[in-house]
């Protein structure tokens, strides 16, 4: 067989996925930003602009495919990686500012966030990493190595304040998650985002009666007493939700200088802690208790520390975006602004649409950065809920066919990288509408193939392409 | 394998879940919730733009130099639009039927584009059209008025010192944040350099309109809405008055005027003739390109754009540079016959008493005695070689401001030149120049390359005795955030002792009977010390030029003026910046200097120039 043969076994589907997506996402910054008179290739126009980075990027991806040999990832992975770091502490030194974070270098006219090309650099190390045999992750050498092949560019760009960018390594847990790290930890996770959330919402106590009775329930379940566990929860839940009543009776507030969420902490580790240490004198080989009573004593801990990391850690804007998020505040002219605009923008859409170029909120610019973050403003406007629906649905079948191929594959570094490929656009997609609709707080990041910016189609095209170009070596095998 | 198969259908099952939520809201916000409502076919949202007031400037005294008045763009709603007179129309707004129908035409071409959506019909439509057209306005469904200010000038004084507005351009947004089509920005003079504090913000109001298209009511009771914030006044240095004055002066001459308080560095007056009249300012599109292919290059601030050899006014500083190198003493006396001769070089000087002191050089400007002086500066024996002692020179050149930006807050400000060592060496060969070879800077000749705001800088530090505050002309009330760079002193490197000696030089030469450069301009009443200037330059006729200050004690003003192409300092230089004085020290023009101020409101000097 002849190479040509090969390339029939190319991935056209990912490949149509993609040019659909990145089609219909020039048409609607084109759309956004259109004026009187306007054409589609007027170069001093951010449609025009995108149109060239269009070009540029289907060109890579092609040379991708055709010309760069795939050996070469894994065997330059980790020199690549390096370099990256090399560029992104460069960032930190001779960046230029934009908005308020330090991310963009300036070469020649040209300006780039490094940050977006380092998901692809660290998918490669990951895959180079995990893919190696014998990578374990019961090995605790194995997954602190993993740990730190992605904290590395995280730091770093936390430190460029590029926080949103950051966010989205936090999705190479899934890819941990695939290749053998306990689920516990992903559950862990949403939990702590949920206990963070009703801690400041509401108020440690009710995070911390919300995490007793979740942590009681679990214990029962696992000993396999789910209606004896029930009971058991709601009476200790509910007897400690009066417990601030009792603590503010007259004669018993007198001698209590602790308030009532102090009071259920202390109580609750002391009990942990003492169960803990009965355990091991007694050399109890329960491992799934051990588990349960220490994260008893971290999440009380966290909880504690919501307001420290909310008004320490956080940067003003942050903490404004997500009082407003949480309803904490009312800001529609301020911070609330943006996701406002966005929801009348969406919301107007309707069912079909308003149709092409019809959209009205886009004409004056209420709706900021329409054609970068914000670009699914245009979409819900202008092609309404069908048309929303469209793009998510084309993004689902996009992940699920890129997580099918890669568990497909024989060989664990494409399969990783695949793991990871389909981690970052799901973190992008989801992060990115998510804030459009008002479903999470308003965090800077672009929506893979649709928004404007050179920087990130051209990251997102070569690191799909990579993917499908690795995915294609499986048939070169089979044929040999 | 039967693991890890699962734990990709979990991660899948887990992707499917969160998109499901992520559609759910989706249908949520687009098609159950009331409050976004506004569907295509029915109600849509408009978004109505109210344009702040830019605000106005004023003078030193609080009286308005720009101002606003109401204007109108009348805006149409082509798909509103039923038929209408047409005659009647364009009766009302002066327009050319075909104007119409052209219009219409192009809004029928593009419908879809427009949609619901407003377009502008007409620009900056007066208050009396606008008065005819509300009267009317039943007549003519579809068509709006948007209230918009534009500039206006209650007296015509400024011209572009004042700088213009204009519609920004796509360069414009490219270059600088916050601003849309359609927006106003300041593109020149005052309106440029206090753009940030003029302009304002934009406000809108949004409105509901239903399936008819009309409007119904403000969308969420307004709280959406933003209302606009007016631009804040600014107050300049300016003296209204004295700027018409010297405008009045100024006309059909070439150059520029340029008067500051010495004790402040305020900018009372800064004229640039031939200017921009204030009635062409207002509508400057009109203008633009019969101002812009003027060959007397109207739009030039030459007060700070034009840099020229500033003549024998430089003769002050070379004699202060000479007294602090201890080459010089007040009491020196230099012999002159008709000029300076070495050699093969003579630089030519007219008819008066030899030999003279100091004073008596600055009192009759003798170009020889500054040959002296300057020679002896650079072939001063403390210094390894005549480079390092022009170097030195050239240190005490720039102390004074000269060949640097000063500073302003005038847009578009030049540095001039005081040429370098290093442009010398180029010329003749590395130290194979004399004090000889640049003997023309001793007379402020040669490379000098001196703005009037340079000059009139210069004079001002004389005035101090030895220090200048950078000139500036925005004023700053008793309470605003003070700009220190415009409050600071800066010394220049000769010592203050100096100064006085050439004060009374500059005394001597207006007050200073027969000899005096001046004298014929010396005003009753007031001590007023001047030096006249008259600098040779390629372009043809000597340029007059004049720099003054007084009283001479506590001096409150300090002027340049610099008159192109028109002969003798003391012709037409010194009576203008004298008026100038006097006009700002008494108010009025005295009824003997009156033949004076006549003569220069009449002069006629734009011939002299030559355009090409």
């Amino acid at each position: 067989m002849g190479t040509g043969s090969i390339y029939r076994k190319l991935d056209w589907k990912l490949i149509a996925y993609y040019l659909v997506l990145v089609v219909f996402g020039w048409l609607n910054i084109f759309s956004s930003v259109h004026a009187e008179n306007s054409i589609l290739f007027d170069f001093s126009q951010r449609y025009g602009m995108h149109f060239i980075w269009m070009c540029i990027s289907i060109a890579l991806a092609a040379a991708i495919i055709f010309i760069i040999p795939s050996k070469i990832y894994n065997a330059t992975a980790w020199i690549v990686y390096g370099l990256m770091i090399v560029l992104l502490l460069a960032t930190i030194v001779i960046g230029v500012e934009v908005k308020g974070s330090k991310s963009w270098i300036s070469l020649g006219g040209i300006q780039f966030q490094p940050a977006e090309f380092s998901k692809i650099t660290t998918s490669l190390a990951l895959a180079a990493l995990m893919g190696k045999y014998g990578f374990l992750f019961k090995r605790t050498d194995c997954w602190i190595k993993a740990c730190a092949t992605i904290g590395l560019p995280m730091l770093l760009i936390l430190l460029e304040k590029e926080t949103g960018s950051m966010l989205v390594y936090i999705g190479f847990l899934l890819v941990f998650f695939r290749e053998g790290m306990s689920g516990w930890f992903l559950l862990a996770g949403l939990f702590a985002v949920l206990e963070f959330i009703l801690g400041l919402v509401f108020s440690p106590f009710v995070a911390i009666l919300v995490l007793t009775g979740c942590f009681l329930l679990l214990y029962f379940i696992k000993q396999h007493q789910a209606p004896l566990g029930i009971i058991v929860t709601v009476v200790a839940v509910t007897f400690l939700a009066f417990l601030p009543k009792i603590l503010s009776i007259d004669a018993v507030a007198a001698k209590n200088p602790f308030s009532a969420d102090i009071w259920v902490a202390l109580a609750g580790c002391a009990a942990a802690l003492f169960f803990l240490a009965k355990d091991l004198v007694l050399r109890h080989k329960n491992q799934f208790l051990h588990f349960l009573l220490l994260s008893y004593i971290v999440f009380t801990g966290f909880i504690f520390s919501v307001q420290f990391i909310f008004n320490n850690v956080l940067q003003d804007h942050q903490r404004a975006r997500i009082e407003v998020l949480l309803g904490m505040k009312d800001d529609p002219k301020g911070v609330g602004y943006n996701v406002h605009q966005s929801l009348i923008a969406i919301g107007s859409g309707g069912l079909f649409g308003k149709g092409f170029m019809q959209g009205t909120q886009t004409r004056f610019d209420f709706v900021p950065e329409q054609t970068t973050d914000f670009i699914f403003c245009t979409i819900g406007e202008e092609w309404g809920f069908v048309g929303s629906l469209a793009v998510l649905v084309l993004y689902f079948l996009l992940l699920a066919r890129i997580l099918n191929k890669a568990e497909q594959n024989d060989d664990a570094f494409t399969r990783i990288y695949g793991y990871c490929v389909a981690s970052c656009l799901l973190m992008h997609i989801l992060i990115n509408i998510c804030m459009t609709i008002g479903l999470m707080p308003v965090i800077g990041i672009p929506l893979p193939f649709l928004s404007y910016g050179g920087s990130s189609l051209l990251a997102f095209t070569i690191l799909l392409f990579i993917f499908i170009r690795l995915d294609l070596d499986q048939w070169r095998y089979l044929k040999q | 394998m039967a693991l890890s198969i699962s734990r990709k259908n979990i991660l899948l099952a887990a992707i499917a879940i969160a998109f499901l939520a992520v559609i759910s809201r989706l249908f949520y916000v687009q098609i159950i919730e009331d409050k976004y409502r506004i569907n295509a076919e029915n109600n849509a949202l408009k978004y109505k733009i109210n344009y702040p007031a830019r605000g106005r400037i004023l003078d030193r005294n609080g009286e308005i130099i720009v101002d606003n008045k109401i204007i109108y763009d009348l805006e149409v709603v082509p798909i509103d639009v039923q038929p209408f007179d047409t005659l009647a129309f364009c009766e009302i707004f002066d327009l050319d039927p075909e104007f119409v129908k052209e219009r219409f035409d192009y809004y029928k071409r593009y419908r879809s584009r427009i949609g619901f959506g407003s377009v502008t019909f007409l620009k900056q439509v007066p208050g009396e059209m606008y008065d005819k057209f509300a009267e009317k306005s039943y007549m003519f469904p579809g068509f709006d008025a948007v209230v918009r200010t534009a500039r206006a000038y209650p007296v015509n004084s400024g011209g572009n010192l004042l700088g213009y507005i204009s519609e920004v351009d796509q360069n414009f947004l490219n270059t600088h944040e916050g601003y849309a089509m359609g927006d106003f920005a300041g593109k020149t003079g005052m309106e440029m350099a206090f753009e940030d504090r003029l302009k304002g913000e934009k406000g809108y109001e949004i409105f509901l309109r239903d399936a008819h298209n009309r409007i119904q009511e403000h969308y969420e009771d307004g709280i959406y809405d933003k209302e606009a914030v007016g631009g804040s006044d600014v107050m300049t240095t300016i003296d209204l008055h004295l700027q018409a004055y010297g405008q009045q002066l100024m006309q059909n001459k070439v150059g520029s005027v340029v008067a500051i308080e010495p004790s402040t560095g305020e900018i009372l007056a800064m004229v640039s003739s031939p200017g921009i009249d204030v009635s062409q300012l207002a509508e400057i599109n009109k203008y633009y390109s019969e101002l812009i292919n003027d060959p007397y290059k109207p739009m030039f601030n030459r007060a700070v754009q034009s840099a020229q050899p500033p003549g024998s006014v430089f003769k002050v500083v070379n004699g202060l540079i000479g007294l602090q190198e201890g080459v010089l003493t007040p009491d020196t006396k230099y012999p002159c016959h008709a000029g300076y001769s070495v050699g093969r070089v003579h630089l030519g000087c007219h008819n008066h008493v030899s030999p003279i002191d100091m004073y008596q050089s600055l009192m009759m400007s003798c170009n020889a005695y500054y040959c002296y002086v300057l020679r002896n500066i650079l072939d001063n024996s403390k210094y390894a070689s005549v480079g390092d002692a022009f170097d030195k020179w050239r240190e005490y050149v720039t102390s004074f401001g000269f060949g640097t930006k000063l500073g302003t807050d005038i847009p578009y400000e030049l540095a001039g030149n005081v040429p370098t060592r290093a442009y010398y060496d180029k010329i003749h060969g590395k130290d194979r120049w004399k004090s000889l070879s640049i003997i023309s800077l001793s007379i402020g000749q040669g490379e000098l390359g001196c703005t009037p705001l340079h000059l009139a800088n210069m004079c001002a530090t004389v005035a101090n005795r030895g220090y200048f505050y950078t000139p500036h002309y925005v004023k700053y009330n008793p309470g605003d955030e003070v700009d220190s760079t415009y409050t600071t002193r800066h010394y220049t490197m000769v010592d203050t002792t100096y100064f006085p000696e050439v004060v009374k030089g500059m005394e001597l030469a207006v007050q200073g009977g027969p000899g005096a450069t001046a004298r014929s301009v010396a005003i009753p009443g007031i001590v007023m010390c001047g030096k006249t200037g008259t600098a040779q330059n390629p372009h043809g006729s000597d340029h007059s030029v004049f720099m003054c200050f007084a009283p001479k004690d506590n001096p409150k003003i300090a002027v340049v003026a610099y008159v192109e192409n028109a002969g003798f300092g003391a012709t037409w230089a010194a009576p203008i910046a004298s008026l100038l004085v006097e006009k700002y020290l008494n108010g009025e023009i005295c009824s003997e200097r009156k033949y004076l101020e006549q003569r220069m409101f009449e002069a006629n000097l734009l011939s002299r120039v030559k355009t090409k």
